[in-house]
Parts: structure tokens; sequence; C-alpha cells
């Protein structure tokens, strides 16, 4: 058994011992389970990909003469204006303006939010352009001005949810492609495509919130950031296997952090042809080796973690519930997969090298003393399910 | 006899020049064009397939290079960017001839085999990243 608090004076004197999720596996089957638990202080997790439910709220300082900004676009992309004068909010899927999306079906999908996001932290500059009703104390009615991310007072990542717990694995069985948030999808099973960094990624080596809450420290793309709150559609009411690992999507986690600490090659813009766009995020969760069970959970395997197979070219749409079966990630990790007596080409949309690289970048954070962790303040809820809309008018 | 497949890429002002029929007609080539595209910036880009002995290709490789027209006989249309290259392997299942792959199973890394690449260009649409592009796309 250990503490946060001993875990963190090891971390402060430079002693803690830090494996990444991918290398405590291999340890732990060395060592076995009672030294190890001795021995390592901290799990780094990690997760690369899109994750849509991602902004940024940013905040401009104020014009001579002042403004009260009530529309505004930054390199054409609409970001929202209705919060205080010069303070905004640009989502990862807000498209640019006159994108003609999917008028042209399938769209292309250039350039949005985040690619938005992924410029400024590039440190490129970016284009505001701002209108306003004018007041008597905030008379500015028109505002275009250039700004990179050093100009503004604040820029903070606020993203609802990230780090979904398991996710889909989606298959087309009808007869035409369908460009879905998980790529394209050829007919008849042509593809089969999947988003989790598996036996890597956060939640599944902490599958019932231990230590991940409100409150924990997390990296962000680079950032020390923190669990604001539980991720929306956070359902961890859902099956889970005999090690109790969800089988379907379960937890997710709100993040936040300041984008002027982030690193540009964990924040990448997406283009989703016939879709949208989207930002996709690298992110690392450090899991405190508090006690042998915590440990063990850890050690994962993505042959034991299983996601359900669903068919986009319809079950999906119509909301049914109806699940294909199931494939472990150990398998999905393939090229191709054999499912429903057919061997499908495997594509992901989660880069395995880019959680890897950002598991191991937390990881010597922590063995030089420069990221502490903390103890969550509340615990993330353990039983909660989803819900849907109720449509009080028939569907058009 | 060999035949090369050879990228031609004219400079703006190399564009007027009848390099082909000077291939034909001095270095006894036969020229079989695969692919050509003349961009708004009025660059232009062929992509041929060569026939003739190893000395003629060489000889007319270098007369068409002497005009300032970049040669290439490696070189495909399709470029993979490296460095925006995440390793999400979106590509992999729609690369038909596994020119994109999985170079390590451990990270996951991602290389490109110009050898096998066919210029289907299929994975330019489905690299959410933008690493996959075309010389003969804009
Ligand atoms: S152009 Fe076609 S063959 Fe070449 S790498 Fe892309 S998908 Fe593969
Ligand atoms: S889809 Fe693009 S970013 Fe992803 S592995 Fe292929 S080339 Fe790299």
């Amino acid at each position: 058994m250990k503490t946060y608090e001993e875990i963190n004076s090891r971390i402060e004197s430079g002693k803690a011992v830090v494996l990444t999720a991918d290398e405590i596996i291999a340890y732990v089957d060395k060592h076995g389970l009672d030294e190890a638990a001795e021995e390592v202080d901290v799990v780094t997790t990690a997760t690369f990909g899109p994750m849509c439910s991602s902004g940024a709220f940013l905040n401009f300082g104020h014009s001579k003469p002042k403004m009260r900004i009530t529309e505004a676009w930054i390199d054409d992309v609409l970001a929202y204006s209705g919060i205080a004068a010069v303070d905004l909010y640009l989502g990862a899927t807000q498209l640019r303006h006159n994108d003609p999306a999917n008028m042209y079906y399938p769209g292309e999908f250039r350039f949005g939010g985040g690619h938005v996001i992924e410029k400024l932290i590039a440190g490129k500059e970016c284009q505001l352009f701002a209108l306003s009703y004018g007041t008597d104390d905030y008379p500015l009615r028109e505002l275009r001005t250039t700004f990179s991310i050093q100009d503004l007072n604040q820029a903070i990542m606020v993203n609802p949810r990230n780090c979904y717990q398991n996710y889909n694995v989606a298959v087309n069985c009808s007869d035409k492609p369908v460009y879905t948030y998980l790529g394209l999808l050829e007919p008849n099973m042509g593809n089969i495509t999947y988003c989790s960094a598996g036996q890597l990624s956060p939640l599944l080596n902490d599958p019932f919130y231990e230590t991940i809450g409100v409150g924990s420290a997390v990296w962000l793309a680079g950032a020390r950031g923190i669990v604001y709150a539980e991720g929306t559609q956070h359902a961890p009411t859902c099956e889970r296997n005999d090690l109790g690992i969800p089988t379907e999507g379960a937890g997710t986690l709100a993040l936040s952090a300041d984008m002027k600490q982030m690193s540009s090659a964990f924040v990448r813009g997406v283009s989703l042809k016939g879709y949208g766009v989207s930002l996709a995020l690298g992110i690392a969760v450090p899991i405190p080796v508090l006690n042998k069970e915590i440990l063990r959970r850890t050690t994962v395997r993505d042959k034991d973690i299983t996601a359900p197979v669903i068919n986009y070219g319809g079950d999906y749409q119509a909301r049914n519930g109806k699940v294909l079966g199931h494939i472990s990630y150990a398998d999905l990790k393939n090229n191709s997969v054999r499912f429903m007596g057919k061997d499908i080409r495997v594509s992901s949309m989660s880069s395995y090298g880019k959680a890897l690289e950002a598991a191991e970048l937390l990881k010597d954070e922590i063995r030089r003393g420069d990221f502490h962790l903390s103890r969550p303040s509340a615990p993330l809820p353990k039983e909660q399910a989803m819900r849907g809309i109720t449509m009080k008018e028939p569907a058009r | 006899m060999t035949t090369k497949r050879l990228l031609f890429i004219f400079q703006k002002n190399a564009t007027e020049k009848p390099v082909m029929s000077y291939l034909v007609r001095d270095y006894n080539l036969e020229v079989n064009i695969y692919r050509a595209m003349i961009t708004p910036a009025e660059e232009g880009y062929l992509v041929v397939d060569v026939t003739g002995s190893d000395e003629d290709i060489r000889r007319g490789m270098d007369y068409a290079k002497g005009l300032g027209v970049t040669v290439n006989d490696r070189e495909k249309g399709l470029s993979w960017n490296e460095e925006l290259c995440t390793g999400c392997g979106n590509c992999l299942s729609h690369c038909p001839t596994g020119a994109l792959k999985i170079a390590d199973p451990a990270t996951r890394r991602i290389t490109f085999e110009e050898q096998l690449c066919v210029e289907c260009l299929n994975c330019i649409p489905n690299c959410p990243y933008g690493a996959c592009s075309s010389i003969f796309r804009e």
C-alpha cells in the first residue's frame, strides 16, 4: 500500500519508478505482482485520436475603442461569442464559413475549428474578424486583425468529452460506401475500423475509476491539465467482462489545460471525408500504484479487451442497439481480422505510436520530478447510464 | 530493350518544347504517355513509359534534364509526408497494394514503400491528417 503523499515525495526526490502501461505488462510477468507493487510507483497510460468534443476558450483583451463582440470568426471559422465582451469559444468540429459540407457529396472538409487550434498551438498567425451591434460603453462595431497564441491573455482548452473508455468498431453491411467519423466504410464489410489505444488507454487501465477522478492531474498534449468533471455521456453502467473491462463505450473524461504549454505534435486538425472536421489530441494519464489491485488492472492486455462491432450501414443510424459481435484489440491490430466468416482489412483512427510517445513523455516528466500526481477531489460516478433524446414529434 | 516509367516535371519556361517528339526522333525511344497535367501555374507533369536501350534512355534523360526539365525514374507522383503522418493507420485498409504499411508492430509506425504504390490515390482522401498528396492534384 502506498499513499499519494508517499508517491509524490518519491517523485520530488527523483526516485520514483515509472513505467508505461505497455511496459508494465512484461514487468509484472517477470517480477510478479507483489514485488512489482512494492517497486513501481506510477504507470503512465495514454491515447491519441480524434476527440470531437473539444474546444478552446480564448481571451483577446480589449481593443481601442472597446468592443463587445457578438459574432466572430477565426480564419473564417465561427467562434461562439455569447460570453463576455472579448471571450470566445472555438469548437473543434466547426466548419469554415462557406465550406460546401456535403453539398458535393462526399465533401472534403479540409479546414475547421480543429485546424485553427492546431495552427494556434504551432504558433502560427490566425485572423480574427469580429462584429458587434455597438453599445454606449463598447462602441466598436467591426474589427479585423491577425494574432498568434502569444497575443492572447488566455487560451484554455476545455473539452467536455475525451478519452472514451472503449469504443465501437465499425463495419458497413450495406451495399453502398458509408462515410463516417471512423473513416470510409466500404460496402459489404469491405473494411473494418476501430479507435482506441487498447491496453495503453487511460480508462481501460483503471476500469472502475479508482484513481482517475475529478481533479486528477493529466498530461494534455504536453501541458499539465486536469480532469474537471466526468465527461459528457459518461456511462459506467454497461456490459463488462470478467475483468470488469467495459465491452462498450462506458466512461469518459472532461479535460482542461493551458494551450500555451501544449506541443503541436499532439494537437492535430482532422479532415474526415464525407463527415466533417475534428481535432486529434494526445493525452496521457498517470495511475498511482496505491495497491496491488490497482497495479493488476494496469496489466490489462489487448487480447482481454473487446469492442462491440456495429453496422454503420444502418444499425448505428437507427440506434437499434444491435451488436454484430465483439473483437479484441489484439485481433484488430493485425492487418486483417476474421469476422462473420470473412477476412476483413483493418483501419484505425487512433495512433498507438503517438499514444506510446505521450506515455513515454509523461513518464520522463514524472521521473525528472516535473509532474506530480493529484488526489481526486471527487470520484467519477460509478453507476450511471446514458439516455437518448425523446422525440416528441415524428422524425422528418 | 528496357521499359522505364519516368516522371517529367516541366517548369514554366520548359513546357513549350516538344521534348517527347525529340525523345522519339533523336533517341530512338518509344514513349507511352500514362498520365499528364498542366497546372494553372503553367507547370506540367508527364508520366511516361519509355522503351529503348539503356544507353538511349540515359541519353534521353540527360537531354531532357539539359532543357531544365526534372526527370525522375524513382519517385511516384504520390508523396507521403512522414512529418505529417500520425501513424493512425486509417489508410491501411484503403491501400490496395500495401505500399502504406505498418513498419513496426510494436509502435505501429507506418512506412511508405514507393515501389509498391500504383498511384490509385485512395490514400489521399482517407488520410485525416493530410499526409498523403499527389503532384497530380493541385
Ligand atoms: S496511391 Fe494507392 S497504392 Fe499508392 S500508397 Fe496511396 S493507396 Fe497505396
Ligand atoms: S492515414 Fe495518414 S496519418 Fe494515418 S497512417 Fe496513413 S498516412 Fe499516416
